[in-house]
């Protein structure tokens, strides 16, 4: 009984107060036909079995140096930050629904909130949604909600004939958040029409404003794009805004220490700020769990899906904590709640908050511009192999697009047997590119890194073909 | 509260050693730039670590505290499986990683799925969603999907139970649904004349919990299942209640098509202060093709990912990756630990901890919402007499529990009956635990006997007196302002 | 005890509903409601020139351990709404048929008037509630 206290001595005192002869009995509502015999699974195992088989497991999966990014990214996390995520204090409680119990998790949450809005350049921010693409996803029903002239329509909660509210898709935003988006807003009505990118990797503004014509209820922008570039943000907010588009900005929150935060973007700024936390402080952990925040202008906060904290009062006067707004939540509003989320990512909230903390603004901004220059470098090594390009050219963050002249799904399972993480065959994501590599390069990737990524991409490019050619003379243009 | 952390620091100081030298970034367009840098804390290494464990210590956790909070399964989170699920190869691997680099994670994720379907008695099982309310999402979307796909598109309503979830009624308006409430009687079971009354051809479905929000065993299961199936309906399991029940008997078993599994409550993952969790789906073999993606696939020796070309009716995906793969690790670790007859005794022994509670407390005098019936892992208890009597609310004996070291029970859940705890204590609790929290409610309703003043203003001992939820509200003070 | 004036009409989802002289229907919920819901604190309310129907959701009302939507009790435009609420919600509390009125509506039918309860069948309506 691995993690049961009871001795014989306890169950038969239990069973007499009970008054019940066996455990047994204890089930004796349950009708006889509806129980089961033995689950088919195999036997318990102690800590130390099972430890060593998923060992051996987690062994054969260890990464070498990871050029891979398209959404998940490799940065140092400070010893500091699962350290304190780990205290039992913080990752063993409850969602603080008893202010007075919980007055740690609320503080915390409360100076998540603070980190978040400056960033973004908004007002106010939740206490975290799943991960990024569910933060699509509740932002563009949040922003249906807010923007009055769809909810005129008659939206959230009328049932199933409602009228189609649109939401454009500007640009190159991350195709599996908005394929999650889609799935999750498509009973309400709600359909995404996407632009594009054109030959420079961004949004086709001439596509953007045809689509514009009939004014969406919100407009959705990546920045930077999930190619790694640079959207052309300012004329995407002010041609939204005209139409009476809210905006939706889908942000890497490293990004916004270095560049401009969607709360300034063109004048009036972004509306709603969505994202995945993962880059601050949580590790890639397969795919999760990381957290998606979602900020926002002041004047929607009722729209706001998720926990919230306030500031207050106790009855002594003295300043504490509480989770506030709960009537938009689902355990009080039921149908009518701003969305179905109960359970979030807490713990992975702690685990920002402390990273932003230890790292500031002055540190975050050190990370993104050298997330930025290492990818620079890493775009100059592999490039100056014969046939490596840059597939766009405008100006990118901490991602490139490389186009290596054959199929990439080939190249990144090459890469993968040399032992590096090599990057995203775009192919996947976009048919058109299935000659391209996304690459990205955080703070981690030290020279010696890339100098090792370009030797083993040399040898699948050329050396195949040339196997006589040493390292020194390989792809020198 | 503690002084914030935007009030402890000094501009220019920072945890250098956290810091890179920074790159260059001169070729970036200067617009693009931001202009001024974001209002973040200015603290040190050691400030930072000490703010926060500071904090750590005003709240109370299950490590530190009885938490018998009900509905919520707050028991022992192995440290053990908290190891395995941060190995360096499952934390440090990349979610799009190449195949032959996540064999290891695959066959761990594949595994889960065939615990979780043998545990359930599903077909098949995608441990995609992220929390029991997305699993519930997603539930309710394959639902549709199964009716769309027949041309069946008139069926408008979910039927919920009144003492339902709220995530329930709110996942099935996601979806794009009416939820439709029907009653639950004096009992605690689903008023079965009401529901066959509601049951018709717009029904889409019915949402259920079993045992149910109200602690007690929903009897006439096999005859809701019929009603709801004879209109052409579907049944989905909410399996938040699931550890009561573990090993003994099988939502598959019951007649629903589709269910959840919260990982974070029966399957042991920590809770982190809100999260996070995961709720994996089960089908049968109706539902099956509608599976949210990705799921894991094996083949031969070798494990892939379950492409669209397998699965063209899916649902699709509902996060960005592979959903909060080091919490499947998590409940992957501790489910093969317990083991086959590990997984009957959580079941066991959690209504034997909840029966014995329940009949200690009835002893001393508490009132029983559901007296004639057994309880199964939680049961609830109501206030009502004391509320007219002294005035005293379920919230004020709430929170002069917590006085005496004691994680309050769920308050004002069920939401139909009045006053009222949802107590759940769960299997790893010991009898001396269960005793002493005994003890300490009958010292409190005592109290409100001999000096109500004392609990309702409780609680007296905490970092915190009373908070006002009201100014909270009222007056939104949602970030920090500085000085 | 709550407050039912005798000289006002009730709807059962507790809003109350006064003919005023010119002819226009001030709405706001009961003293009964303002007490079971408690310390009220939020109240959406519904836009000037905002066509409303009867028994149609017009607003929202909160307080912070519930919700619930307020009902147009008459159909017609609505041609004032009480922004006092928007920072003091808390005089729905205090003063349930004065200050803390909802918002107005010129009525298509003013007749509709006579379908609602008066104070004495409101009453019954909340204590057999209870």
């Amino acid at each position: 009984m691995p993690f049961i206290p009871h001795t014989d001595q306890d169950v038969a005192t239990m069973l007499d107060a009970i008054g019940a002869p066996a455990i047994d009995d204890l089930f004796d509502e349950i009708p006889a036909s509806l129980r089961c015999g033995p689950l088919d699974v195999p036997p318990g195992e102690s800590e130390m079995e099972v430890t060593a088989a998923l060992t051996q497991r987690a062994r054969r999966d260890e990464p070498g140096p990871c050029f891979l990014g398209a959404g998940a990214y490799d940065h140092h996390i400070p010893a500091a930050v699962w350290d304190i995520c780990s205290r039992g204090e913080y990752m063993t409680a409850y969602t603080p629904y008893q202010a007075e119990a919980s007055q740690g998790t609320l503080q915390l949450i409360h100076e998540f909130q603070t980190m978040m809005a400056a960033l973004t350049g908004m007002e106010v921010a939740n206490a975290s949604v799943y991960d990024g693409a569910s933060a699509l996803a509740e932002s563009v029903l949040m922003a249906v909600r807010a923007n009055r002239r769809s909810r005129r329509r008659g939206v959230a909660g009328a049932g199933r004939e409602t009228a189609t509210i649109r939401v454009v898709v500007a640009g190159a935003v991350h195709p599996h958040y908005v394929e999650t988006a889609r799935n999750i807003v498509q009973g309400q009505g709600i359909r995404l029409e996407a632009t594009g990118f054109d030959a420079s990797g961004t949004v086709d503004l001439a596509r953007f404003e045809t689509l514009l014509a009939e004014p969406p209820a919100a407009v959705i922008v990546q920045q930077p794009n999930c190619l790694g570039l640079l959207e052309p943000v300012n004329e995407v907010v002010a041609a939204a805004h005209a139409a009476g588009a809210l905006v939706i900005a889908v942000a890497n929150p490293i990004s916004l220490a270095l560049l401009a935060p969607p709360g300034d973007w063109h004048e009036s700024g972004a509306d709603i700020v969505c994202g995945d936390g993962q880059p601050l402080g949580i590790p890639l952990f397969s795919g999760g769990p990381y957290f998606g925040y979602i900020c926002t202008r002041r004047e929607f906060v009722r729209q706001l899906p998720g926990r919230i904290v306030g500031l207050t009062e106790d009855t002594g006067g003295q300043p504490g904590y509480a989770l506030t707004l709960q009537a938009r939540e689902q355990h009080i509003r039921r149908g009518k709640a701003t969305s179905n989320i109960c359970t979030n990512q807490g713990l992975l909230v702690t685990a920002a908050t402390v990273y932003m903390s230890l790292l500031g603004a002055a540190g975050l901004n050190a990370i993104a511009s050298r997330c930025h220059a290492t990818t620079r470098k890493l775009v100059e090594a592999l490039t100056s192999i014969d046939g490596v390009q840059q597939r766009f050219t405008g100006p990118f963050f901490h991602e490139c697009v490389l186009d290596v002249g054959r199929d990439a799904e080939g190249v990144a399972e090459q890469t993968a047997a040399a032992g590096i993480t090599g990057g995203l065959p775009l192919g996947r994501w976009y048919p058109e590119l299935a000659n391209c590599l996304l690459v990205c390069a955080t703070e981690k990737r030290s020279e010696a890194d890339i100098a090792a990524y370009r030797e083993v991409l040399c040898r699948i490019l050329i050396h195949a073909e040339r196997p006589a050619i040493g390292s020194a003379s390989e792809g020198s243009r | 509260m503690s002084t914030s952390i935007f009030d402890i620091g000094a501009p220019g100081r920072g945890a250098a050693a956290q810091r890179p030298a920074p790159g260059d970034v001169s070729d970036l367009p200067p617009e693009a730039l931001r202009r001024k840098p974001p209002r973040l804390p200015e603290v040190s290494e050691l400030q930072t670590v000490r703010h926060y464990t500071n904090l750590s210590r005003r709240n109370f956790s299950i490590d530190n505290q009885f938490y018998p909070l009900g509905s919520c399964t707050m028991k022992y989170n192995p440290r053990g499986a908290h190891r395995i699920a941060s190995l360096p190869g499952f934390a440090g691997r990349h979610p799009l990683a190449e195949l032959a680099a996540s064999q290891g994670f695959l066959a761990c994720l594949h595994e889960l799925q065939e615990v979780l379907k043998a545990a359930t008695g599903m077909a098949a099982v995608s441990a995609a969603p992220m929390a029991g309310a997305q699993g519930e999402f997603a539930g309710i979307a394959m639902i549709r999907a199964y009716h769309d796909a027949r041309g069946d598109t008139e069926r408008r309503e979910i039927i919920v139970p009144d003492a339902a979830h709220g995530t329930n009624p709110a996942s099935a308006v996601m979806c794009g649904y009416v939820a439709r409430e029907v009653p639950v009687g004096a009992d605690g079971d689903v008023d079965f004349e009401a529901l066959k009354a509601a049951v018709g051809e717009q029904t889409a479905g019915i949402m259920l919990t079993n045992p149910s929000t109200c602690g007690v065993f929903e009897r006439r299961i096999a005859d809701i299942a019929d009603v709801v199936h004879d209109a052409g309906g579907l049944l989905y399991y909410d399996g938040a209640n699931l550890n009561a029940v573990l090993g003994t008997a099988r939502p598959g078993d019951m007649g629903f098509d589709v269910l959840h599994v919260n990982l974070h409550k029966t399957f042991a993952t920590p809770h982190g202060g809100g999260g996070p969790g995961a709720g994996p789906v089960g089908a049968n073999e109706r539902l099956a093709p509608y599976l949210p993606t990705p799921m894991a696939a094996k083949e031969g020796d070798t494990y892939r990912w379950v492409e669209p070309a397998d699965a063209p009716d899916s649902i699709g995906r509902l996060s960005a990756f592979a959903g909060n793969a080091g919490i499947l690790l998590r409940a992957l670790a501790y489910a093969r630990m317990l083991g086959r007859d590990g997984m009957r005794r959580v079941g066991e022994f959690a209504t034997l901890n909840a029966n014995y509670l329940m009949e200690r407390l009835r002893q001393q005098g508490f009132e029983l919402a559901y007296p004639e019936r057994r309880a199964s892992h939680e049961f609830v208890i109501t206030f009502r007499q004391e509320a007219k009597e002294f005035g005293i609310s379920a919230m004020d004996i709430a929170k002069r529990l917590l006085d005496h070291g004691i994680h309050a029970p769920t308050t004002y859940f069920p939401l139909l009956v009045p006053e009222c705890f949802l107590i759940e204590p769960t299997e790893t609790e010991t009898k001396e635990e269960l005793d002493a929290f005994v003890t300490a409610l009958t010292q409190v309703l005592g109290e409100v006997r001999t000096d109500p003043e004392r609990v309702k203003t409780a609680p007296h001992n905490l970092p915190s007196a009373r908070l006002d939820d009201v100014k909270a509200a009222r007056d939104l003070r949602l970030v920090h302002e500085p000085d | 005890m709550s407050e039912t004036p005798e000289e006002l009409h009730y709807a059962s989802s507790h809003e109350w509903a006064r003919l005023e002289e010119d002819g226009t229907v001030t709405v706001g919920i009961t003293d009964h409601a303002q007490d079971a819901l408690g310390d009220i604190v939020y109240v959406e309310l519904p836009d000037e020139e905002q066509q409303v129907e009867a028994g149609a959701e017009a607003g929202v009302v909160e307080s912070v351990k519930a919700a619930s939507d307020i009902y147009a009790p008459v159909t017609g435009v609505v041609i004032a709404a009480n922004e006092v609420l928007e920072d003091a919600p808390e005089r729905v509390n205090e003063d349930p048929y004065g200050d803390g009125w909802f918002f107005r509506i010129q009525p298509d039918d003013p007749g509709e008037l006579e379908d609602l309860l008066d104070a004495a069948a409101y009453d019954e309506m909340c204590s057999e509630e209870e």
